[in-house]
């Protein structure tokens, strides 16, 4: 049975609640052992996530190593790590491509606070999204297309999980 | 494994064969020996204001490669130095840099990003140009006086583009050198570059656009800066290691082969064998086991190509290369791109992109991005952390504002300075130096 767009809904703030409060090896354990974490670069947005050069395009095992990354002390562009917030907003679902899968659309606004300064992001999301042997819903895809034409004005790097 | 080759060097430490000079911004000292840097070169607007006159307007720009406007008509903007320019190939063939504002009132007469076109046309009033910079339409054009010139409204344009190897420069001198006597020793390591592939090298779509709120001379010493990698990066290299990679976290275990070497005219070069994967030809546990074939297959291409000692020279030989004045070139765990453009003394904005050989197999390619992403562009595992050590640099300045010397002294007595010494940098800053403030520094670079 397809999840309603209220546990969907559910799931994402979960999510995003994992990322605000850097519990990001709970994060990282969303992701299917196929899942992956795609972040287009900001001037090929519709390009080929296989073959284009993106910005993040993490297997399960690049999500592990980004999560490794970041929980240590010497990852010095997030140590002291962020302060981020996040609003996840105008969320859709409709049947996904593979079986029990869902599609969720979502838009996010991330804002993302440093002593030297805070940035604020823009970003549609799309999931692919499926249950576990739990029951419990999985992320077989996050994609993140930022709404910015470079990154220049909007944080310099990326260097958070939107 | 040939690692001199290109090499100005001439086996005498720095501090024995090249004189001393101090000036208001460089002293390169001898008895003791050191080299330092005045840090109001990162923060003084009247620097930039000079940088822009005595190098950017100076200097041969690179601009874009060949294969990013492979068709006629293709185009692409972007901004050189504070320069809007059209990257074009017009009708019949021939790269075109144009200044992106129209002869008219001065509006841009292109604001896609790239695409294909016969006519750049200015939405202001309509004047049409063609890709080869010619005003071919404008409305009403009756009511211009007698003696209106279209000849004259043609599309301006840097004085010189010339290319090498696919690599596409500007210069807006027409009394310029040409390009391949600018570029000097870095040459063989373009070629070096050019000759992963037999059907050429192309710019992979998506490119990196960014910025650090850093003066744009501290990503040239970064960008071939040995002795960061390891403080810098050690997340990237334990995520490696937790991948299976033999890497030993010390500069003297996992830099092998490593050197340093001016190129001439402020080019300079570090070469070692690295302790990460490269997907030319050196497969490592990181990448994974079911890529080794696909990396072993472009070896044997290499090899076929070019034999065995070329083919191990192209694929074993890491190198950091900057191109003065703001080109870096790559060879490491991919091959980048990247230019860095000062917008105000303490903000930079930086393009990269990657670089890869046009015949590779869709496997390959992803090996190749993975590989790329793992360390390098604004959301990889080490360059965000660049980005926070230049900007930690400009908070730091501001402790002592117009004071303080930087330290660029390391391997100055060196026989034979390594990657993780500061040669490469010190070529930067010397020829720096005789430009901004005059040959051998000026005297005493009071000006």
């Amino acid at each position: 049975m397809a999840a309603t767009r209220a546990e969907i809904e559910d799931f994402l703030y979960h999510e995003a609640d994992l990322l605000d409060e850097w519990r990001l090896e709970e994060w990282r354990d969303l992701f299917t052992d196929d899942g992956r974490y795609y972040v287009p670069a900001t001037d090929n947005p519709e390009g080929d996530p296989d073959l284009d050069l993106a910005l993040i395009s993490d297997t399960k095992e690049g999500v592990r190593g980004r999560v490794q990354r970041l929980l240590s002390t010497w990852a010095h562009i997030e140590n002291p790590r962020s302060l981020t917030r996040r609003v996840i907003g105008n969320v859709r679902v409709e049947p996904g491509p593979g079986e029990n899968e869902v599609v969720a659309r979502c838009n996010a606004i991330v804002y993302r606070s440093r002593v030297a300064g805070t940035t604020t992001y823009a970003a549609r999301l799309t999931y692919r999204l499926r249950p576990g042997e739990d029951g419990a819903l999985r992320i077989v895809l996050k994609q993140t297309v930022l709404d910015h034409a470079t990154l220049r004005d909007s944080g310099g790097v990326l260097s958070i999980i939107i | 494994m040939t690692t001199t080759a290109g090499a100005a060097g001439t086996g005498l430490p720095e501090v024995e064969r090249i004189p001393p000079r101090s000036t208001r911004y460089v002293r390169d000292e001898r008895d003791p020996n050191a080299f330092l840097v005045q840090r109001s070169v990162f923060v003084d607007e009247d620097v930039l204001a000079r940088e822009r006159e005595a190098i950017f307007n100076r200097c041969w720009v690179y601009v874009g490669h060949g294969s990013e406007i492979p068709e006629p008509n293709d185009f692409v903007s972007r901004t050189v130095v504070g320069r809007p320019v059209l990257f074009t190939r017009d009708k019949d063939g021939e790269v075109r840099v144009w200044y992106n504002a129209c002869t008219h009132r001065g509006a841009e007469v292109c604001r896609e990003r790239r695409g294909n076109a016969r006519r750049f046309r200015c939405f202001y009033h309509s004047w049409s140009f063609s890709t080869d910079g010619r005003l071919v339409a404008m409305p009403d054009e009756d009511a211009y006086p007698e003696g209106f010139s279209k000849e004259a409204h043609r599309l301006r344009g840097p004085a010189r583009v010339e290319s090498y190897r696919g690599f596409y420069f500007m210069n807006v001198r027409a009394d310029a050198e040409p390009l391949e006597d600018y570029l000097a020793g870095t040459k063989y390591y373009l070629d070096l570059t050019a000759d992963q592939s037999a059907a050429g090298m192309v710019v992979t779509p998506g490119s990196h656009e960014y910025s650090i709120k850093a003066n744009w001379k501290l990503l040239v010493e970064n960008s071939f800066d040995g002795y960061h990698a390891i403080p810098v990066h050690k997340t990237y290299l334990d995520v490696q290691r937790s991948r299976g990679d033999q890497i030993a976290g010390s500069t003297d275990s996992d830099w092998k082969r490593s050197y340093a070497y001016d190129l001439g005219n402020g080019h300079a070069v570090t070469v070692k064998e690295a302790p990460w994967g490269r997907p030319i030809a050196r497969w490592k546990p990181s990448m994974g086991e079911d890529t080794r074939e696909i990396v072993e297959d472009s070896y044997r291409r290499l090899v076929a190509a070019h034999g065995t000692r070329r083919a191990d020279e192209i694929a074993g030989l890491d190198f950091n290369m900057h191109v003065f004045p703001n080109l870096s070139i790559n060879n490491i765990m991919a091959v980048i791109i990247r230019t860095y453009h000062p917008v105000t003394p303490g903000l930079m904005h930086v393009n990269a992109w990657s670089l890869a050989p046009a015949e590779e197999s869709p496997a390959a390619r992803r090996v190749r991005n993975e590989s790329f992403l793992s360390f390098l562009g604004p959301a990889g595992l080490a360059t965000p952390d660049d980005n926070e050590a230049l900007e930690s640099c400009h908070r730091g300045y501001a402790s002592d504002p117009g004071g303080g010397w930087s330290d660029v002294s390391r391997g100055m007595d060196l026989d034979e300075p390594r990657n993780w010494d500061e040669l490469q940098m010190r070529t930067f800053w010397r020829r720096w130096s005789d430009l901004v403030e005059g040959p051998g520094g000026g005297n005493g670079g009071e000006h």
